[in-house]
């Protein structure tokens, strides 16, 4: 349930859904739990569809860099 | 121990284990809102979703879940009943607009992470005057599992890695009366050995205090609009029953009485047959840290992650899932 991948709004719909891209995974999102509404461009944590915290880009950045090192090491791993 | 079984996963997917091996022994918690749920709620649950005109919906792992009799909703759903695992809660809203004519059931689980969602769940079922969406509340909170873990003396723990998207919705605030030491953690690599590292630096000096290693996500107090929607949708049960530890009390929540209406435990009156944990497996003691998945007869052979036994290898967070998964895996130095 707890997936530690921080999600970029891309779009904010109508009442309180957003778009949220996932490491290129596209989703609904809602933004019932955060107060003040996060806007485009933020990143964001997931959890069973919800948004529950915004974070900085700069740590968001630092956290999807070290995904995309994990995975591109475990890749080199099965190979 | 990690209290939380998405850390678990993390430690055996990245071998932290066995890079630390000799120096840290992990022992797993009981963090898996799968794993905890007692077998009288997996059988409520068969119950609920047997009834005629209901459709049956809740959150994926808990379908593959056996009974006391051995069927999982999965195995009720094959025999016609209509189940469905949900990505949102929210989705249950839809279900119940498209289908009148049915009473439409969502089974809620989780710590206090998946607490708000059930929240806004009830608030938009009376905003909307929903008639026919109901909610069975099990949802635990980590303080009196941690506090039940360290006063029973199940195992030595030196420390606990803290829950960390529990704690972005609670805060660091709700650990500060447990007596040992606490550091919330992220679940990358980096976050678990950072999170290691502060413990015993607290152990090395005495200390016994909540410190947090999670700080791009989780602040003293927590989100407080989530915390505010549990407020006003639900109340502290009495007590509750949790597998590997029994009843609890003050560990769960329950729809307060704004709400009600809303309430599967009220609105229907199922008769539960007496439950009973299969005979073999030591899931109840996975949970508590009192034994390894590996210390199981079934582990491996007859239970396995396409064929499971116990809810700890059904889901995605518990113990046995991880060990099945991961047990391969060798460092490479």
């Amino acid at each position: 349930m707890c997936l530690a991948i921080p999600s970029k709004i891309v779009e904010i719909l109508d009442n309180n859904i957003a778009i949220v891209d996932t490491m290129g995974v596209r989703r609904k999102a809602s933004l019932e739990l955060l107060n003040p509404k996060p806007k485009v461009g933020d990143y964001v944590l997931l959890h069973v569809g919800f948004a529950i915290e915004i974070l900085s880009e700069e740590d968001a950045l630092e956290s999807l860099k070290l995904f995309e090192e994990a995975l591109q090491y475990e890749n080199e791993l099965e190979q | 121990m990690e209290f939380c079984g998405g850390h678990t996963h993390a430690i055996m997917r990245y071998a932290i284990d066995k890079l630390l091996d000799g120096y840290i022994e992990f022992i797993h918690g009981p963090g898996c809102p799968v794993c905890v749920a007692s077998m009288d709620r997996i059988d409520l649950a068969i119950e609920l979703a047997k009834m005629p005109n209901v459709i049956f919906t809740t959150y994926g792992d808990l379908l593959r879940v056996p009974g006391s009799y051995r069927k999982s909703l999965l195995d009720i759903r094959s025999e016609g009943h209509d189940i469905r695992s949900l990505y949102s809660c929210l989705d249950a809203i839809d279900i119940a607009v498209k289908n009148q004519d049915k009473n439409v059931i969502f089974f809620a689980i989780g710590f206090e992470t998946t607490t708000p969602p059930t929240a806004v769940l009830l608030k938009k079922a009376k905003e909307m005057k929903l008639k026919n969406l109901f909610v069975v509340s099990n949802h635990v909170m980590t303080p009196p599992a941690i506090g039940y873990i360290l006063n029973a003396g199940i195992s030595h723990i030196d420390g606990i890695i803290g829950p960390g998207h529990v704690s972005v919705i609670t805060g660091m605030k709700i650990y500060k009366e447990l007596d040992i030491p606490i550091v919330i953690s992220g679940f990358e690599a980096f976050d678990i050995l950072k999170a290691v590292n502060m413990i015993l630096d607290q152990h090395i000096k005495h200390e016994r205090k909540v410190e947090n290693a999670y700080t791009r996500a989780v602040t003293e107090e927590g989100n407080k609009e989530a915390q505010k929607l549990i407020e006003q949708t639900l109340d502290i049960r009495d007590t509750f029953n949790w597998r590997g530890i029994g009843p609890l009390p003050k560990s769960a929540l329950k729809i307060n009485k704004d709400y009600e209406m809303f309430d599967a435990e009220k609105a229907f009156d199922v008769k539960l047959p007496p439950s009973k944990e299969h005979p073999l497996c030591i899931c109840p003691k996975v949970i508590v840290g009192k034994a390894k998945p590996t210390d199981c007869k079934l582990f491996g052979n007859l239970c396995t992650p396409e064929n499971p036994i116990g809810s700890c290898m059904v889901s995605s967070e518990g113990a046995c899932a991880a060990y099945y998964k991961y047990q391969e895996v060798e460092l490479c130095m």
